[in-house]
């Protein structure tokens, strides 16, 4: 093993002063939701959450696909579900999207949505401390008004507990 | 039947917070002193393996591509593989099948990365991880994942931060040892338990830091390996394995995926009895509790069991069962690809007794290393043995 490792690191002064070459990318994209998603967002359009049964396994797949992945069979039948759930896990985040720190927290949570069988989705705890939060708790999703909801998961604006406060 | 393999020459460049290095350079430096430790020249080499995590870091186009001449592989047979944060141990299953297929007899293996090019922070990268139509517009960081599967983790076993705290204070107190380490320092778990919250329960000093470097090695059939050297070191076994990437519908207090992904180097090994079996272990370390859950998954201990060995002192380089010797991604830093391929390097240094300060005080056989990466999806695992 040699005793000399190679490599220059630069401290941040060095660094401002380095020759450094610089681009900005200017990258957009446009997704199409494809066949699942697609009606996934527009039940959340009418203010509803919907799941997509496996006729092989069984599983009530939320979010829902076009095909169970274990099964891997096209799945069709669409189930409505209830707007409550479990909280599955949660973070309580100083860190906004960019990684600025921020004051007030944001509340990512994994939400089991009742009658899934345990699965659920990526969203936002709302309206509760931050210190009451707990895994299991039970919550309801808050939906925008009717009006400005426009076929996007932020229809939902988030969940909050399901018997008032906590 | 497969060919042996054994590893005859490691190298890497220092860890570092920002590299004047180009990441071509540091592909170079890290190749050229593998290539001098193994003994051969680059005429020898007869195919070169790369893994670099994605291109959206350097913000390069076809990364594998302007890395192969720093890899050595100037008109030679070159592949890179990526399989996310997994990628680095990966390489070493890239790199064996290339000898034990019977199609080489030596190839270079190459992991670079240089996460100080994207400003302000390489988190506009990160995010394109997570799903493009139900949850980017969530304005998500990619810290939450790491702290929605912690929590879960820390919940289902009902663990205290201060037993997942003590994984810090270990790898950043064994990379005081490493030559190349951007992180060594000896703090307490106050100093843990006290740093900023970034998403609860993920502190400051849970985390490993963003880092420049590259590590490389030299694979080779037992014919060259045993013409070469007194001393090879055998890759007994390789494994890797993919879980869905939707993520919300697994339990995220297990990596089911690991367990997978071990079960197969350790059937090749004849590895029974893993805790037994394994002198030593370098499991995947970006985050403190990703060590814990990754020892789980690889089955060095039952399910909920790790804080309690860390806590025990097992996992300490003078214990039972050493876990990041060489101070892992918390301590020596964490250019993805290049920290997975400094694992496999340090396994390769820890067999044959060439470690240094950082060189465990037993007799060493059998040594384990394992990567993670992706939505908390991938594993891979390789098998070392003297
Ligand atoms: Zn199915």
């Amino acid at each position: 093993m040699s005793k000399e490792y190679p490599g220059n690191p630069l401290n941040s002064k060095d660094f401002k002063k380095a020759l450094k070459t610089k681009y900005v990318p200017t990258a957009e994209y446009a997704w199409s939701a494809g066949h699942a998603i697609n009606r996934f967002l527009t039940g959340l359009k009418e203010g509803r959450i919907l799941g997509i049964k496996c006729r092989s396994c069984e599983r009530i797949l939320v979010p829902p696909r076009a095909f169970c992945e274990e099964c891997f069979i096209s799945v069709d039948e669409w189930v409505e579900l209830k707007d409550t759930g479990t909280v599955n896990t949660f973070a309580i985040s100083y860190l906004d999207t960019m990684a600025n720190r921020i004051k007030k927290p944001l509340l990512p949570a994994v939400i089991e949505i009742d009658g899934a069988g345990g699965n659920g989705f990526l969203h936002m705890l709302g309206e509760v401390d931050p210190k009451k939060i707990k895994i299991g708790m039970k919550v309801k999703a808050v939906w925008k008004p009717a009006k400005d909801r426009k076929g996007d998961i932020t229809d939902i604006k988030y969940f909050k507990p399901a018997r008032g406060g906590v | 039947m497969p060919r042996r393999v054994a590893m005859i020459g490691a190298g890497m460049t220092k860890f570092m917070r920002r590299a004047n290095d180009t990441p071509k350079e540091m592909a170079f430096e890290a190749s050229k002193m593998a290539l001098d430790a193994a003994g051969l020249e680059l005429k020898d080499i007869e195919s070169v393996a790369l893994g670099t995590a994605p291109d959206a870091f350097d913000g390069v186009h076809m990364k594998g591509e302007y890395l192969s001449d720093g890899a050595g592989s100037f008109l030679k047979p070159y592949t890179r593989s990526f399989v996310g944060g997994g990628t680095g141990v990966f390489t070493g299953a890239h790199g064996w099948w290339h000898i034990a297929s019977g199609m080489f007899d030596t190839c270079l293996v190459v992991g670079e990365e240089k996460m100080s090019s994207a400003h302000p922070h390489p988190q506009g990268a990160f995010l394109t991880i997570f799903d493009n139509l139900i949850e980017r517009n969530l304005g998500p960081n990619l810290v939450w994942i790491f702290a929605l599967e912690m929590n879960r983790y820390m919940t289902k076993h009902n663990i205290k931060k201060e037993d997942i705290a003590r994984v810090s204070v270990k790898n950043k107190g064994n990379a005081l040892d490493h030559p190349c380490a951007q992180l060594g320092m000896k703090i307490t778990v106050d100093d843990v338990l006290n740093s900023e919250t970034l998403a609860w329960p993920v502190q400051r000093l849970d985390i490993s830091p963003t880092s420049d470097g590259a590590a490389a090695f030299v694979l080779a059939s037992e014919e060259v390996a045993k013409r070469v050297t007194d001393d090879p070191i055998w890759i007994e076994g390789v494994g890797w394995n993919v879980d869905t990437t939707i993520w919300t519908n697994r339990d995220l207090y297990y990596p089911k995926y690991v367990e997978y992904a071990a079960r197969m180097p350790y059937k090749m090994a004849g590895i029974h009895n893993p805790p037994k079996d394994i002198d030593f272990a370098e499991p995947y370390d970006p985050f403190d509790y990703k060590e814990l859950h990754h020892m789980e998954g690889l089955q060095l201990c039952r399910k909920g069991e790790a804080p309690i060995l860390t806590r025990e002192g097992v996992t300490a380089r003078d214990g039972d069962l050493p876990t990041c010797p060489s101070g892992g991604a918390l301590g020596v830093g964490n250019p993805i690809a290049a920290t997975g391929v400094m694992k496999l390097c340090e396994l390769y240094w820890q067999l044959r007794g060439e470690a240094g300060k950082r060189q465990i005080p037993k007799d060493l056989r059998t040594g384990v290393a394992q990567a993670w990466g992706d939505l908390m999806q991938v594993g891979t695992v390789v098998v070392m043995r003297r």
